[in-house]
């Protein structure tokens, strides 16, 4: 018996196997579909809940799978999209440095990009930053450091490889700067953080009868002068006049500018580390 | 007369009734990639629980049944399904394995002889289709799922043809057991 259904089988293989799609056993076979067809209908029809609940199942597995793998995704495309806004952040102040280069004149000055690698958290009364340049790279204490399109600060400490950079708005800072006024005189001050809010500076000593307004700019005066040693070369924006108060410029001498530079968002800073030569202005400060 | 009939007609429309829920919905729920085989898991269990010639015979229909109603190759799933049934009924007979998880052990390789077999079968016909570990994967999750839904499938068809069965050797075993393979009637007595 079982030897005849293997022969059966063998032979019935070999039969379909060789007939061309009009031969009998392939028209049994048409037939046969033909009758189960509605069968196969009607038992689809009736056993699609079933196959949905799997379905579902599988279909939940499916989009869990999937999105964990577009969580994934996500992150990777958050983390790419960081570090294209870090790069592209850089690249802004990295145009920046070089873009004052010629607007200040500051192309004669040999100056060394340094990136920041720690900022002090106590901003209030110690605003300093290091940066990862030191005296290896020609950086040493007193030289002035500029980003963004303004003043930063100068070196106040320099080691191998790093240096700290004490900025305009620290307490201990002071900066010797004129006023760009509408007059053209060009009145000379000291710009100093203001007390409590450090992003406020102060340009003190000024004369009573300077004519400011708001919005003027504030630069480094790069002046010679025995009270005032400067180590800033002259003309580097410092700030723009925020608040002129006629009372405040009479009895105090002084005005309120903000900083030019981002001075909260730096990443990169320009250390102006040569002096040019016969550019002796600065050198002759005592 | 009639109790002759019972088995036959148990196992025709289990084998019809099988064959069509697997092509109306088992094949269309993909677990993994793969589909459940139900075909082979009734064949291998009602061989192991009718026998060799019961299970060749019920594979063979089976099979031709999925052969003509997948328009496929005729004789091709007739054949190995044979070698399924007659296999899993010739471990009835010569072993009569007592293990619970039995079943599970012969639909994987119930399984496997069905894919393996058929993969084989299609090569031999000349169908190209290129040995890769993909189809290495589909055939072990295959296995798998053949194990995993043999226990089932085997308790659905006991079921059906409880009753209508010859003997069950398990109990014919249980009793042998029980009476030392003797009738009480004739066990030697307790002062010899």
């Amino acid at each position: 018996m079982l030897i005849a259904l293997v022969v059966v089988s063998l032979i019935l293989l070999t039969a379909y196997f060789g007939e061309s799609a009009g031969s009998p056993l392939h028209t049994v076979q048409r037939g046969v579909i033909q009758v189960l067809s509605p069968i196969q209908e009607g038992a689809s029809r009736a056993l699609k809940p079933a196959r949905d609940l799997f379905g579902w199942f599988g279909d939940t597995l499916d989009a869990k799978k999937e999105r964990d793998q577009l969580r994934a995704q996500r992150d990777a495309l958050l983390a790419e999209e960081i570090d294209y806004q870090v790069a592209i952040r850089e690249n802004r102040q990295l145009r920046a440095l070089v873009r004052m280069d010629g607007n200040h004149g500051l192309g004669s000055y040999e100056k060394e990009t340094a990136r920041i690698i720690v900022r002090s958290p106590n901003n209030l009364l110690r605003d300093t930053l290091q940066v990862d340049k030191g005296t290896s790279s020609g950086v040493h204490v007193g030289q002035a450091v500029i980003a963004g399109g303004g003043l930063v600060g100068q070196v106040t400490t320099a080691a191998g490889g790093t240096a700290v950079v004490t900025l305009i708005t620290d307490q201990r800072s002071a900066v010797g700067a004129k006023v760009l006024n509408r007059g053209g005189r060009g009145d000379i001050g000291l710009v100093k953080p203001s007390i409590g809010d450090p992003l406020d500076l102060l340009v003190q000593q000024l004369p009573r009868d300077t004519k400011v307004r708001v919005g003027d700019n504030v630069v480094t005066s790069g002046v010679i002068d025995p009270r005032f040693p400067s180590p800033y070369p002259p003309n580097i924006p410092i700030g723009r006049v925020t608040k002129v108060d006629p009372a405040e410029l009479e009895s105090n001498n002084q005005i309120h500018i903000s900083p030019i530079a981002d001075l909260r968002h730096l990443d990169f800073v320009q250390i102006l580390t040569t002096p040019p030569p016969g550019g002796e202005e600065r050198a002759q400060v005592p | 007369m009639a109790d002759g009939w019972q088995l036959p007609a148990r196992l025709a429309a289990l084998g019809f009734f099988g064959v069509i829920v697997q092509v109306a919905a088992v094949s269309q729920i993909s677990i993994l990639g793969v589909s459940v085989d139900l075909a082979p898991l009734m064949v291998a269990a009602v061989g192991l629980l009718a026998g060799s010639l019961p299970g060749a015979i019920f594979g063979f229909a089976v099979g031709l049944f999925v052969d003509l109603a997948l328009v496929q190759t005729l004789g091709v799933t007739s054949l190995l399904f044979i070698v399924i049934g007659y296999a899993a009924g010739r471990l009835r007979e010569l072993r009569d394995p007592a293990h619970g998880l039995v079943p599970v052990m012969v639909g994987a390789v119930a399984t496997a002889i069905s894919t393996v077999g058929f993969a084989l079968m299609q090569f031999l016909l000349g169908i190209e289709a290129p040995v890769s570990w993909l189809l290495l994967r589909q055939v072990v999750i295959a296995i798998l799922l053949g194990a995993l839904f043999a226990l089932p499938v085997h308790a659905l068809v006991r079921r059906v043809v409880s009753g209508a069965l010859p003997d069950d050797p398990r109990r014919r075993r249980r009793r042998a057991y029980t009476t030392g393979g003797l009738s009480p009637l004739s066990r030697p007595s307790e002062g010899r």
